[in-house]
């Protein structure tokens, strides 16, 4: 067991073999040295890491229903700033939260979008690994256009999903808050790099962080790195921040590669290969051009 | 249980994951260049840097740094493996 990396999260939880999501929250909280207090959504990560009666959390550790995680990062902040007022601490610990994408992009997004209009002094990490994955792989707002889930299953009529996944940096970055960042667990340095930058940010900041799910994306537990550095490198997940309302994109791919690099890897794509869902395919390409064209753009403007 | 509904980490109370293991990662410690790309990727975080004399190395330094993997808690997913740039982990059943 390696010493510095399970100083806030020890080895002996349940995630599935090859998981990225122990990774991501060990980088982000291993960007502070200051005492950290975690709240956590429903989902992967607090069903696998705290199995009664055991937790595999070092750092104090809530987790409260589905939806509210950032109203329970709220409540921690207001409870500090409360104990500051009557001299009981002298120093506030930094709020962190983890949430997947349905604790985030569907049943947290109002608790999310009031912690951060009110301005609380927290950092969300919202770690996407596009589907309720925890419950066997149903669609969520962040799953993309066309992946074969439980819910929106392909077979003759249906190519999966048929909806757009949606663009939750937006709905975020339209609360004005001061950092926020698009990152993935592949590149660990541009994560670390993020991270230490929205911790040391007052107010509140946002982290979103792809997940490649081994279990439901369908591909073998080795290639969560391969197939996370994929989805950057096809520009399907551009890494980007936006700081003071100002964009950068960190990763430019000067020769991005063809969309089905991305998708051909994995299984929940694998019926978009057959003839009659080809036009699937230049759809979800189109897009992909279209999204980092409007970005590219809106890099430019700031 | 402590008082309070506190529940706190005790390593030595826990499963040991490693049993879910259907293949090892092995290091080479003669090709191991000490990068530690796999420490960082690990999800159980199992991957510890540790020396080693090595009597092969080429540039006269007879101490290097490489991989030691935890078996305890080793899940055997093998992502050490993919993303070692030397190639020296290899997934043995």
């Amino acid at each position: 067991m390696n010493k510095e990396l399970t100083k806030k999260l020890s080895s002996g939880h349940a995630t599935c073999q090859g998981c990225g999501i122990p990774a991501i929250v060990r980088h982000v909280l291993g960007a502070t040295d200051e005492p950290v207090i975690v709240a956590n959504a429903t989902g992967c990560l607090e069903v696998t890491t705290t199995i009664y009666p055991y937790t595999a959390w070092k750092v104090p550790y809530v987790h409260s229903v589905f939806g509210n995680a950032a109203a329970t990062a709220s409540g921690i902040d207001a409870a500090q700033k409360a104990l500051m007022k009557s001299g009981k601490i002298k120093k506030k610990a930094k709020v962190v939260v983890f949430g997947g994408d349905g604790g985030t992009y569907d049943i947290g997004l109002q608790a999310l979008s009031g912690a951060l209009e009110r301005g609380h002094d927290f950092l969300y990490v919202c770690y996407d690994n596009e589907g309720y994955m925890n419950t066997g792989g149903q669609r969520s707002g962040g799953t993309p256009y066309g992946a074969n889930t439980e819910t929106a299953p392909a077979g003759e009529t249906s190519f999966g999903k048929a909806q757009q996944r949606k663009d939750l940096m937006e709905i975020v970055n339209a609360h004005h808050i001061k950092y926020l960042a698009q990152s993935n667990v592949a590149y660990v340095n541009d994560l670390k790099m993020k991270a230490k930058k929205a911790l040391e940010t007052p107010g509140p900041s946002f982290l979103l962080v792809l997940q490649p799910c081994t279990q439901l994306w369908k591909f073998p537990t080795s290639e969560y790195v391969a197939v996370g550095k994929l989805a950057t490198e096809t520009n399907f997940w551009p890494l980007y921040e936006i700081e003071d309302g100002k964009y950068k994109i960190n990763n430019v791919q000067k020769n991005p590669k063809p969309i089905e690099e991305f998708l051909k890897v994995q299984g929940r794509f694998k019926h978009l290969f057959a003839d009659k869902n080809k036009d699937v395919i230049v759809d979800i390409q189109n897009k992909v051009d279209d999204n980092l064209s409007k970005l590219v753009k809106r890099a430019e403007k700031s | 249980m402590e008082r309070g509904g506190i529940i706190k980490n005790d390593i030595s109370k826990s499963p040991k994951t490693g049993d879910w293991a259907y293949s090892k990662p092995e290091v080479d410690k003669d090709k191991c260049i000490g990068c530690e790309t796999c420490v960082q990727y690990c999800p159980d975080a199992c991957i510890e840097m540790q020396t080693h004399n090595s009597q092969l190395t080429t540039d006269n330094k007879k101490q290097k740094k490489v991989a030691d993997i935890d078996y305890d808690f080793c899940k055997g997913c093998g992502v050490c493996a993919q993303v070692c740039p030397v190639k020296a982990i290899s997934m043995r059943k």
